[in-house]
């Protein structure tokens, strides 16, 4: 997450300071200085705040806290307690488990960060790479939940010989995806209606979708009568990479997609011209680009890659299709994209970090009872400190001469 | 040119309402609406006549609209009515519902919409978009929740919820018009945090300890005494709680105070050309700081119709989305307060409709009557429904040279 990543408005690399320091002393000063430093100072403050919550609404602090007056000391005891055995728990969950004797077993709980990263991956890009191309895409939600549609019913009705079913299905969830995100896109080209506006109202739409296909008897299970799809078809599912681990091949392949769109961005025309678009429409026009096909096209790689996030949720982690299949990934997916500041390999670090803070939550729950949603209040507490700078810089007293987020400049419904 | 287009959608959008209608009524006896005397209409007759009127309406709107007039705000709410009812007719043909009973559970689901649209509105004419009125709501309904049951008492709770609303809000105020982060990604990161936060604290406190901590019960309805004795319209609107007639309040006192004081004048210049406003000497920023903050104040004040209105407690992302239905109730409403009144109440009506609609067996699946709020506002913003202007300058962070 250095400053060079942020490709266009990266500085230029020809800067002649002028006594040329240390490689190890410019170093330093990009870590404690740079955008680096400053990510981890936020997720350092964001990890703070939600230690100071759990402590706060831990029962038994309060009750230590009503004889503070008496016996300080245990107040502060039971609070240490409380936040170091959650977060311990978050730790043994999310990567390596020293109790465990067996390696396997040591790091099951880094498989799980990674199962909960791969969709967060594949929809972090999404987010991005319209951001890129100044877009707000905030349908991420709705574009995985097509995609996880699109995905399963190919998986769980059609009868296709091994590798294939598993290739249209993805593909078919990718389409799937990439025509929701695509509506959005086409209608902001068309008739200029915001994105934003749309993409909400698309998450809706899908989410309402989904529960009525959940009614009808194609997307039922037999013999059920909640609403539950049929497991996907054996030649559907995503293989598993290790056995007693729910990582599968969609990791891999969200990786994939993470070149693949760092190869776009930076490498092809198509990408040059969305960056352009993003980074000033008016200038793209000028030098014969055509904005409202970069729109339409942006918004619809984007679907396509949430799609993706969906069908590997159904096909690889859930494997049948189910109202929650999407929980919510979608919101969280713009604030991976925003913590990785739009850029691939930034929303893959980005994707593992959320990944890990879900893989561990769940442990934690299990095994000190803290709600799970402590997540969602230390992520978006994150995304608000790399947000502004400035607030972080004034916490910390320290001097940054970096700049503000990665995504586009603000822009009205109309823009 | 393009409210022609528009409108031209618009005449096709009532012409072919009718024309699936005639069809379907061929079987269907009479629809009957009850009150205290049932009041008993041919269902087919009164669809096809209610589908005319709203053709009659359409076809006035496009005269206007080729006499290059801007239609008004009630020509829409007519012909909004007539097609509801006309759908309603045909839905219910041969069975009964309560007519009462449906205006009141549409009022019901329209009350924190209307509250979240006025807050949304007080933030967008000043320039500042707020995608947070889903977090500012469940903030009020939270808090006002908890300080209801932890006090005992209803009206500090009451007092509590645009508080918490407020203090959303200054997030929102404090990112996007200081540290001029974009406007929608703070709103949704702030939601992001306040959903987390209600749910964790739920999670850890509100669930396992609900006798000290969600137990806050509920206002009465107050029966103001001759205006509650009007049959249909007075039990709707006037045996309600009193958050219901401060959101009369707030309508009327928003509407006016946008649009017949200096106060409001300025806050339109803001949201419509910053430059010449900090020109004619107002501030700004300072300007959209306090507007986002009344908005909030506004929103946690409908979110606590949530908990000590409807429910009488408070549960896990209860508000379910009813931020974002706000929020296209405003843009439909066109950022005018009477308008977000009509278009909440059609989509509290949508929604409240299905669940009617469900116990007596529905002709179309509940699920798409849900949608339909959504589809309308996406119809409205891709311009197919009328036009639709936002102020010029929404969602631009200004900075002063």
């Amino acid at each position: 997450m250095s400053e060079q990543e942020r490709g266009t408005t990266a500085t230029p690399g020809g800067e002649q300071p002028p006594q040329e320091p240390s490689v190890s002393h410019r170093l330093w000063r990009e870590l404690t200085t740079g955008n680096a430093m400053l990510t981890v100072l936020s997720v350092v403050l964001a990890l703070a705040i939600g230690g100071l919550l759990i402590i706060l609404s831990d029962p038994r602090v309060q009750q230590a806290a009503g004889y503070f007056a008496d016996r300080p000391s245990d107040t502060f005891a039971t609070a240490w307690q409380s936040v170091s055995s959650a977060y311990a728990a978050m730790f043994r969950g999310s990567l390596v488990d020293f109790g465990e004797y067996s390696v396997v077993r040591a790091v099951r709980p880094l498989a799980a960060t990674l199962t909960n990263a791969t969709p967060l991956i594949a929809a972090g890009l999404a987010v991005a790479i319209a951001f890129r191309t100044g877009l707000l895409n905030i349908g991420a939600e709705g574009q995985i939940i097509l995609g996880a549609i699109g995905a399963g019913y190919i998986g769980f009705t059609m009868d296709l010989p091994v590798v294939v079913h598993l290739v249209v299905a993805v593909l078919g969830g990718v389409l799937a995806g990439a025509v929701w995100g695509g509506i959005a896109g086409f209608l902001k080209a068309r008739t200029g209606a915001h994105e934003v506006i749309v993409t909400i109202m698309l998450n809706y739409i899908a989410r309402f979708l989904l529960a009525y296909l959940l009614t009808i008897a194609a997307f039922r299970r037999a013999g059920r009568s909640d609403p539950i799809s049929p497991y996907v078809a054996e030649s559907a599912q995503l293989p598993r990479l290790f056995e007693g681990a729910r990582l599968h091949l969609g990791f891999l392949l969200a990786l994939l997609a993470a070149a693949v769109v760092w190869w776009l961005l930076t490498r092809s025309t198509i990408g040059f011209r969305l960056r352009a678009v993003g980074f000033n429409p008016h200038a793209a026009t000028t030098a014969g680009m055509s904005v409202a096909r970069s729109y339409t096209l942006a918004m619809c790689i984007a679907g396509g890659l949430a799609g993706l996030a969906g069908a590997s949720q159904v096909l690889g982690t859930e494997r049948f299709l189910s109202s929650g299949i999407s929980g919510g990934l979608g919101f969280d997916a713009i604030t991976v994209a925003l913590l990785g500041r739009a850029n691939p390999w930034g929303t893959v670090a980005a994707g593992l970090l959320f990944g890990a803070l879900r893989a561990g939550a769940v442990t934690m729950q299990a095994e000190t009872g803290t709600p799970i949603d402590i997540v969602l209040v230390v992520q978006s507490l994150i995304v608000l400190f790399i947000a502004a700078p400035p607030l972080v810089r004034a916490i910390f007293r320290i001097r940054v001469r970096s700049r503000g987020l990665g995504a586009p400049e603000a822009k009205g419904w109309e823009a | 040119m393009f409210t022609v287009l528009g409108l031209g959608a618009l005449v096709l959008f009532g012409l072919l309402a009718p024309g699936g209608e005639r069809s379907t009524f061929g079987i269907s006896t009479a629809g009957d609406i009850v009150e205290i005397d049932p009041l008993g209409v041919p269902s087919r007759q009164a669809a096809i006549l209610l589908a005319l009127l709203c053709l009659a309406v359409a076809g006035y709107a496009f005269l206007l609209t080729a006499r290059a007039e801007p239609v008004p705000l009630w020509l829409s709410v007519l012909f909004g009515t007539a097609f509801v009812l006309s759908f309603l007719t045909w839905a219910v043909a041969g069975e009964t519902i309560s007519l009462t009973g449906a205006l009141q559970g549409s009022l019901a689901l329209s009350v924190p919409l209307i509250f979240g649209a006025l807050c949304g509105m007080l933030g967008e004419r000043t320039g500042v978009i707020n995608i947070a009125i889903e977090g500012q709501l469940l903030a009020g309904a939270f808090l006002s929740g908890v300080v209801a049951s932890l006090l005992g008492n209803l009206w500090v709770g009451l007092i509590a919820a645009p508080l918490a609303g407020l203090l959303v809000a200054y997030l929102l105020a404090v990112f996007s018009i200081r540290y001029l982060v974009n406007q929608i990604i703070v709103g949704v990161v702030l939601n992001v945090l306040v959903l987390g936060l209600t749910n964790f604290l739920y999670g850890r406190l509100l669930s396992p300890q609900a006798g000290t901590w969600n137990s806050p019960g509920r206002f009465p309805r107050w029966k103001i005494p001759v205006l509650g004795d009007i049959p249909v319209i007075g039990p709707v609107l006037f045996d309600q709680t009193v958050i219901v007639y401060c959101m009369y309040l707030a309508v009327i006192v928003v509407h006016v105070a946008l649009f017949h004081t200096r106060w409001g004048l300025r806050v339109r210049a803001v949201g419509e050309h910053p430059e010449a406003a900090d020109t004619a000497g107002i501030a700004v920023n300072a300007v959209r700081f306090r507007n986002v903050l009344i908005g909030g104040a506004v929103a946690g004040f409908g979110g606590a119709y949530f908990t000590l209105g409807a429910i009488g407690v408070f549960s896990r992302e209860m508000t379910a989305g009813a931020g974002f239905i706000a929020l296209a109730a405003m843009i439909l409403g066109r950022w005018k307060p009477m308008g977000a009144v009509f278009a909440a109440l059609l989509f509290g009506f949508a929604n409240n409709l299905q669940s009617v609609l469900g116990i007596i067996g529905s002709p179309i699946p509940s699920e798409f009557m849900l949608m339909a709020p959504y589809v309308l506002t996406i119809f409205a913003v891709a311009g197919l429904v009328g036009r639709i202007r936002p102020p010029a300058a929404n969602g631009q962070p200004y900075i002063k040279s």
